[in-house]
């Protein structure tokens, strides 16, 4: 018998569905509010020590992917997965692709006037360490316009996807960078209220920045943890 | 002319809260995929989890030199009945979304979770099946995947599940995921399975793919509106 250790649920940093500034969501964004079941072996699980497997050896610098170094300010991106009781969330995987250093993903869709750089396509992977900790190398993103108001501009950002311990913690997210003033008028970045929009915030800091080499960046991603005490799944509902 | 260092009483105030101030410390917001996923996320394979195809990938959105993600290692086929699983996603009028992301977890063909946390050793592993794929829409936003139909697996109080297939639905204007389940419609115990029977009984189909005359079984995921699809609060 499996013992089920439910996952806490959102807390009050969770985004609505539906945000009014953001217009892609007004048709997206369900009308009836989710259903709330207990959560089984199917939610408390997930696919786990098999990330080479499935999705291939880690890709942790992203600034040696081509023939040349790519354009822009290198920075490492540096933290820990951890879950929303400060445990350490080890050998997990966490995707990334971001803009180059002028705003542009090498996507056919994107085509506004800004450079392709020959030498940076904006796709990463890591795995946590037994620690939490990961890190990687990639130079910082830029803004870039969008579509969704008039002179309407996303700071710039990196995004994360993380698949976490179980099909319950699945958590996409996006990295944006302290001191970006494009934030505040932001409706994707302020669908999360504040002050937990905040969060999303990354840290510049000295101790992880290299001499000659490239700036700093912490950010720490916190999961949806467990209850400390797991039960038997024949005695509860939950 | 000397310049001095500026001692620490000059420094500007505190910088606003990030990341890492105690005070904010909670979970990470969630933040939508937008519309430019396809070149960090959807592997080539992703979405075959029997076979060695490129199924999954939109290989179309961007040049190929800018493929970096995995190059679907071989495998043997895994134990049990291959389907083939696929469907629409729709917005709130009806209109196909081509820049979505499905992603399904499932058990293998004995009903066992490639996981740590499914510990009944009883039942087998499958060395060839890990039971986690991902596919992007097509143009007419349809998601496709080839897997084995799972074994059931038990729910709450040991009471049996039907066999089914967790789901995850990412997107531009999702700032969420969004949790659902397929079942098949000739499954033993769906009639029994509690997690169905929470479901409003008007709204069940909306969980439930049907064969098609190709084999292939077929389930539309509605984001919103009429026949809007059951999404579970995780
Ligand atoms: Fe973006």
């Amino acid at each position: 018998m499996s013992l089920i250790v439910p996952f806490r649920d959102p807390d009050a940093g969770t985004p609505p569905s539906r945000v009014e500034d953001y217009r892609s969501t007004l048709l997206r964004s369900p009308h009836h509010r989710p259903l709330a079941v207990p959560q089984t072996l199917s939610e408390v699980t997930g696919p786990a020590d098999c990330w080479d497997r499935l999705m291939g050896p880690a890709l942790s610098d992203l600034t040696t992917q081509h023939a040349g170094p790519p354009i822009g300010q290198r920075i490492i991106v540096s933290g820990r997965v951890i879950d929303d009781s400060g445990r350490p969330v080890p050998n997990t995987v966490m995707e990334i692709w971001q803009t180059n250093a002028a705003g542009r993903y090498v996507h056919i869709r994107d085509q506004w006037d800004a450079p392709l750089d020959p030498n940076f396509t904006g796709a990463g992977r890591v795995i946590t360490d037994a620690e939490g900790r990961y890190r990687f190398i990639t130079v910082r993103p830029g803004a870039y316009p969008w579509g969704n108001h008039q002179n309407a501009w996303r700071p710039a950002h990196i995004h994360l996807s993380l698949l976490g311990p179980a099909f319950a913690t699945r958590l996409v997210t996006q990295l944006y960078f302290p001191d970006d003033p494009l934030i505040e008028i932001d409706p994707i970045a302020n669908a999360v209220p504040m002050p937990y929009r905040q969060r999303l915030v990354c840290r510049f800091d000295i101790a992880t920045t290299e001499p000659h080499w490239a700036l700093g960046y912490l950010f720490d991603i916190v999961l949806k943890g467990q209850d400390q005490t797991p039960f038997e799944d024949d005695d509860h509902d939950h | 002319m000397t310049i001095e260092r500026p001692d620490r009483a000059h420094r500007n105030p505190a910088p606003r809260q990030d990341n890492l101030d105690p005070a904010l410390f909670g979970q990470t917001p969630s933040q939508t995929v937008g519309p430019f996923f396809h070149y960090g996320l959807p592997w080539k394979g992703g979405a075959d989890l029997v076979g060695n195809s490129d199924m999954g990938a939109r290989t179309d959105l961007f040049p190929p030199e800018h493929y970096k993600l995995n190059l679907n290692p071989q495998h043997a086929l895994p134990l049990g009945e291959v389907i083939e699983i696929a469907g629409r996603v729709l917005d709130g009028e009806g209109a196909p979304v081509p820049d979505a992301m499905i992603e399904i977890w499932q058990a293998n063909a004995a009903g066992r979770y490639a996981s740590l946390v499914d510990d009944r050793t009883d039942l087998p592993l499958d060395p060839n099946f890990i039971g986690f794929g991902r596919s992007a829409t097509d143009a007419g936003g349809v998601w496709r995947f080839k897997t084995i139909r799972p074994g059931p697996v038990p729910g709450p109080g040991n009471s049996p599940q039907a066999s089914h297939i967790a789901i995850s639905v990412l997107g531009r204007g999702l700032l969420k995921r969004l949790a659902t389940r397929l079942y098949f419609a000739d499954g033993q115990g769906n009639d029994l399975d509690p997690i169905l029977n929470l479901v409003p009984a008007e709204r069940r189909h909306t969980l439930i793919a049907t064969r098609q005359d190709d084999g292939v079984w077929w389930l539309d995921i509605v984001l919103q509106g009429p026949g809007e699809t059951v999404f579970f609060d995780l």
